[in-house]
């Protein structure tokens, strides 16, 4: 008994019929998936030109052909081979130092870059006037962070204290050569001759300055080739260096993180959507059920009742993806506006063709892989449903192909994530966090609903116990809805949470009479009278700290060099690079606790190893245990040391502390500079006290907390804004997926309505109830979430941070009435042909 | 005579819950080619599972069921569905249109899917006879609850059935349209030389046929022939 020929044309034109009434219906199933699509054709045209930007752009964002990078200036042969390379060089020398505004006493923190050359070969200083980019460097002039000029109301021809000397601001920086908007809010740079650099009495000793040499080749030089062979100098020289090229893959490195965590978020979305169109699909076939009986009837195989919905699915997956590659490439558009505050080069929005198919075949295949589950019912389809509907019922999960069907939905989502991230490891990690947090978040869902079910308010009037008794209906989408409504309320109340947490850790610090501001750089005979002047504006000196800077020459007898040319020695020679600040003391701080060995205080002068401490966590990641002996080039002194203790050290107190600490009684002599922690008691007395030593000791650098605090909440507002961009995608397709429900269940809505319309309902009363539904579902969904973000913040603050964890309930609040309302209004407007037609008509039209 | 539907010790039992129920006991009769038989007796008694059974929409659970020499307890699901297709035609209280095409489409998916070309002239042909020839382009929706039997009708006899199964097809009509349903119905059935089932408890239908089965607490309590 064969059938003739599988007709696929005939399947065509079939499911073109059956579809004929519910296309609008079916187009907004897969609306759901339209938003994640966006998602994710934005975010990879994004990635696509950010690859070709940075490709173009390489050049611009470090400005040279090669920069050597130094903690110490070259001096000697090193000096006159460096002099030696390429066509042209530029010497830069930046640091962090005080400015002051004299026209209004303004005065802050800024990076300062100390500028000799014809520095940037490639892009440009981007300044107003356009000229002073060049205009600046031969006179006593200065380039100023537009941003800083904004916030202290100064103009171009204002001037600026750099330490002892003032300049004439010659321009605006709007732009530097790799800098981003975000630095400038983190240390906005000032620009100054470096001829200047000497007079503003700012090279003391202790200053942390950063040397860097920008190198111009002749065009044509292969600069990869030249750097490789220069590598070993550059190496001896204690340089670092970035090429074009290093630069290009650094930063295409960290826009691939950055794109990847957007892609992933982006996919979240998309799931979210995707479960949305399974189970919009699943009540669909269920109300197909007669046509399909009928259908059987006729002498329809199963496959072709099943290829029937299937082209319908594949159909309406294409118009979404389509739908959704369009949306994608107009977010496009406004995505350099949301992350140009991240990006240190001009981002263009070319439309990727690559991304748009990427989206598209993502789109129809995942709209087709989570509507096989419930289109798979079809087979199961009896023709005698045509008979007696009664007591027949569409059960999937009996079905074994449906759980292979589940597989195969995480392999694909496997498959996704190992594209992304080119790891099985880390797939495996994301897949099973994905799969994870859906669980929680189902579950938390769940047992809210059963705990809703179980102590339900028998006691409420009928319209209240209607509404919430409406969520458990049959075919309800509750579940899904508080999962999706939820996963982005819990997003954005995470990240509501958390800063919190953090400024609240910031405020606690400066509350009381903590410190809450940090002078350094304080010369020993400063100290005194620094110390005057805090005693007579009455501010308490709550901490005064020595700090010697020193170089380390030996471990255990063995030098940077032995330990490079030792390859099976796993040490790193970057412990000889970096600079030691070193302090010394008698006895520990409150901050610091002993976990190995012993605690010496004093030197005794005996000729034996100098007792030093080390903090724990610095010693094991250098693998230095208790006993080894390090040597020290205390600024042309050796001293052998070894370490006699390991500190645990709780770096979040605002105080100093130290890797190393020597005992009392070796370094007391040594060159030396000193840190001063005092407490202001408010901001006008803070103003005047720096305004004081700025002025009179400008080579002196002050951490005001009060405005590293301004800082940090510019920053998560930055932040706030991307994580909130991201989150409203997965929101809105929440508030999709629930108007697709809404419509889903007009029919029975419509029936139940009109029944209750018939026994007498006002239209008032059938409202309430539909109002307060979705109140119930928007409350349970934004409940879910917020409950999840508590205990993610809770374990975030507590874990992580080290911090109490204090939520403020206010914004998070907002937050929920909004979610609610949101849900409401949505639910609502879908709604509105239930309540405004008579019932006799409703009737007539669905008989 | 040929026959084109036997059933030899037929029963058919349910599982309601623990419990089994039996709704048809040993029924055994045969059905010659080109007959009108009904099949009557009092709601539950068993007819329309009687009615399933015999055009392969269900499976017995005991004895056997052939049809035009197949035996269908034998075959698939799939294999089912294509024996409706090539030798059933149905005709059903409720119609059962499909809601998303038209009459004239309606008519036309049996032919389709028997993969015929050119199937719209007949399809038009049979909606002139049921005289519908004037709504070819109605959804059912649109159409009267007699129109719609009409075009159930014309849906039946488009794939030049052997056997026609109708249950209760005048069910949900008023009396002066039933009267011109049933005289289409065997207007059309005498012309194509099908043979008809019909299912009802309307005994005035039922005289309208050569043979009359009665069927009650599942077992056949009579046959007689008018």
């Amino acid at each position: 008994m064969k059938q003739k020929g599988f007709n696929f044309s005939w399947l065509l034109q079939m499911a073109w019929r059956d579809s004929r009434k519910n296309r609008s219906r079916l187009v907004l199933f897969i609306s759901s998936i339209v938003l994640g699509i966006a998602a994710l054709v934005a975010i990879y045209s994004l990635g696509d030109n950010l690859r070709q930007n940075i490709d173009e752009q390489a050049a611009t964002l470090i400005g040279a052909d090669l920069a050597l990078t130094g903690n110490k200036a070259v001096e000697g042969p090193v000096k006159q081979w460096v002099d030696s390379l390429g066509i042209a060089r530029s010497e830069e020398r930046s640091f962090a130092s005080m400015i002051l505004f004299p026209k209004n006493g303004g005065n802050r923190l800024a990076q300062i870059k100390a500028i000799q050359g014809a520095f940037p070969y490639y892009g440009t200083f981007e300044t107003t006037p356009i000229e002073a980019g060049q205009s600046f460097r031969n006179k006593r002039e200065a380039l100023v962070d537009e941003n800083l000029m904004l916030q202290y109301q100064v103009q171009v021809g204002d001037s600026i204290k750099v330490g002892e000397v003032t300049f004439a601001i010659a321009g605006a920086l709007q732009k530097a050569p790799g800098q981003t908007g975000l630095s400038s809010t983190v240390a906005p740079t000032v620009y100054i001759p470096l001829s200047f650099l000497e007079q503003t009495g700012l090279l003391q000793k202790g200053s942390r300055i950063t040397y860097k040499y920008y190198i111009h080749f002749a065009p044509g030089t292969d600069t990869e080739v030249l750097v490789k062979k220069l590598e070993p100098r550059i190496e001896n020289a204690d340089l670092d260096y970035k090429t074009i090229q290093g630069q290009k893959e650094e930063t295409g490195k960290s826009f691939r993180d950055l794109t990847r965590f957007l892609t992933l978020v982006g996919f979240v979305a998309l799931l979210l959507g995707c479960i949305g169109v399974a189970s919009a699909i699943h009540i669909y076939i269920r109300e197909k059920l007669n046509s399909i009986a009928i259908l059987r009837c006729l002498g329809v195989n199963a496959a072709q009742a099943f290829f029937i919905y299937l082209i319908q699915i594949i159909g309406i997956g294409i118009i979404g993806s389509i739908l959704g590659a369009i949306l994608g490439v107009t977010i496009q558009q406004f995505l350099p506006i949301i992350i140009k505050d991240f990006l240190p080069l001009s981002l263009t929005t070319d439309i990727s063709w690559l991304s748009i198919i990427q989206g598209l075949s993502i789109g129809v295949l995942i709209s087709i892989l989570f509507s096989l589950p419930p289109l798979l019912s079809i087979r199961n389809v009896s023709p005698l449903h045509v008979l007696r509907s009664s007591g027949f019922d569409v059960k999937p999960e009996r079905d074994p192909v449906t759980w292979f069907l589940y597989g195969l939905i995480v392999l694909f989502v496997f498959g996704f994530l190992f594209l992304q991230t080119k790891t099985w490891g880390e797939a495996a990690i994301f897949t099973a966090g994905i799969i994870a947090a859906f669980g929680i978040l189902y579950l938390t869902a769940w047992v809210l609903m059963s705990l809703t079910r179980r102590f339900f308010p028998e006691s409420w009037s009928y319209l209240w116990r209607q509404g919430l008794a409406n969520l458990f209906r049959p075919n309800n989408q509750t579940a899904i809805l508080i999962v999706s409504i939820g996963l982005g309320t819990a997003l954005i109340s995470t990240m509501l949470f958390t800063q919190n947490t953090l400024l609240t850790r910031i405020n606690l610090s400066t509350s009381g009479n903590q410190p809450n501001l940090v002078l350094f750089d304080i010369q020993t005979g400063q100290k005194e009278a620094v110390l005057s002047l805090a005693k007579a504006q009455n501010i308490p000196v709550n901490q005064r700290v020595a700090i010697v800077n020193m170089r380390l020459e030996a471990l255990n007898g063995k030098r940077a060099n032995d330990i490079k040319k030792d390859t099976s020695d796993k040490q790193s020679a970057r412990i000889f690079s970096r600079e030691y600040r070193v302090t010394f003391q008698d006895s520990l701080t409150k901050s610091e606790k002993i976990v190995a060995g012993k605690w010496i205080g004093t030197y005794k002068n005996d000729g034996s190893l100098i007792p030093i401490s080390m903090e724990d966590a610095y010693a094991e990641r250098n693998k230095i245990a208790l006993g080894d002996t390090l040597t020290f080039n205390v600024q042309g002194t050796m001293m052998s040391t070894q370490v006699a203790s390991l500190r645990e050290v709780n770096w979040s107190q605002v105080q100093t502390n130290f890797l190393v600490v020597f005992p009392t009684g070796v370094l007391e002599e040594a060159p030396q500079f000193h840190v001063m922690l005092t407490h202001v008691p408010d901001a006008a007395t803070s103003a005047k006290f720096q305004q004081a030593v700025v002025s009179q000791f400008p080579n002196i650098s002050i951490i005001d907390l009060g405005l590293v605090l301004k800082v940090l909440d510019e920053l998560f507002n930055k932040i706030g804004f991307v994580v909130r961009f991201m989150a409203g995608f997965s929101i809105l397709t929440g508030l999709i997926v629930l108007i697709a429900s809404v419509l889903i269940s007009k029919y029975q809505r419509l029936q139940e309505s009109v029944l209750l319309r018939t026994l007498g309902a006002s239209r008032l009363q059938i409202f309430t109830i539909t109002a307060l539904e979705y109140f119930f579902l928007g409350a349970l969904a934004a409940f879910t979430g917020i409950l999840l973000a508590f205990a993610g913040s809770w374990a975030l603050a507590v874990y992580s941070f080290e911090s109490p964890f204090e939520p403020k309930i206010g914004p998070v609040a907002i937050l929920f009435v909004l979610v609610s309302s949101l849900t409401v209004i949505i639910g609502l407007i879908n709604s509105r042909g239930i309540l405004s037609q008579p019932p006799l008509e409703v009737l007539r039209r669905e008989a | 005579m040929n026959t084109i539907l036997r059933l030899q010790q037929v029963g058919k039992t349910y599982q309601t819950g623990n419990r089994p129920l039996t709704v048809l006991k040993d029924i055994n009769f045969s059905i010659e080619a080109g007959s009108t038989v009904s099949i009557v007796g009092p709601s539950g008694s068993g007819k329309t599972t009687l009615l399933g059974l015999c055009a392969g929409l269900d499976r017995a659970t005991s004895g056997t069921v052939e049809l035009h020499g197949i035996e269908l307890n034998g075959l698939s699901e799939d294999q089912l569905a294509s024996v409706r297709n090539q030798y059933i035609g149905f005709i059903f209280q409720n119609f059962q249109l499909l809601p998303t095409l038209t009459a004239l489409e309606n008519v036309m998916v049996p032919l389709e899917l028997r993969g015929e070309k050119n199937v719209k002239p007949r399809a038009l042909d049979l909606l002139d006879k049921v005289g519908l020839s004037e709504r070819i382009h109605h959804y059912p929706t649109q159409l009267s609850g007699g129109e719609q039997q009409r075009v159930s009708l014309a849906r039946a006899f488009s794939n030049r059935p052997q056997i026609l199964f109708a249950d209760e097809p005048t069910g949900n009509l008023d009396a002066e349209t039933s009267d011109k349903v049933v005289k289409l119905l065997f207007e059309l059935n005498k012309e194509a030389g099908t043979t008809l089932v019909v299912v009802t408890h309307d005994l005035e239908l039922a005289a309208k046929t050569q043979r009359t089965i009665r069927v009650k607490g599942g077992n056949i309590i009579s046959d007689s022939i008018q």
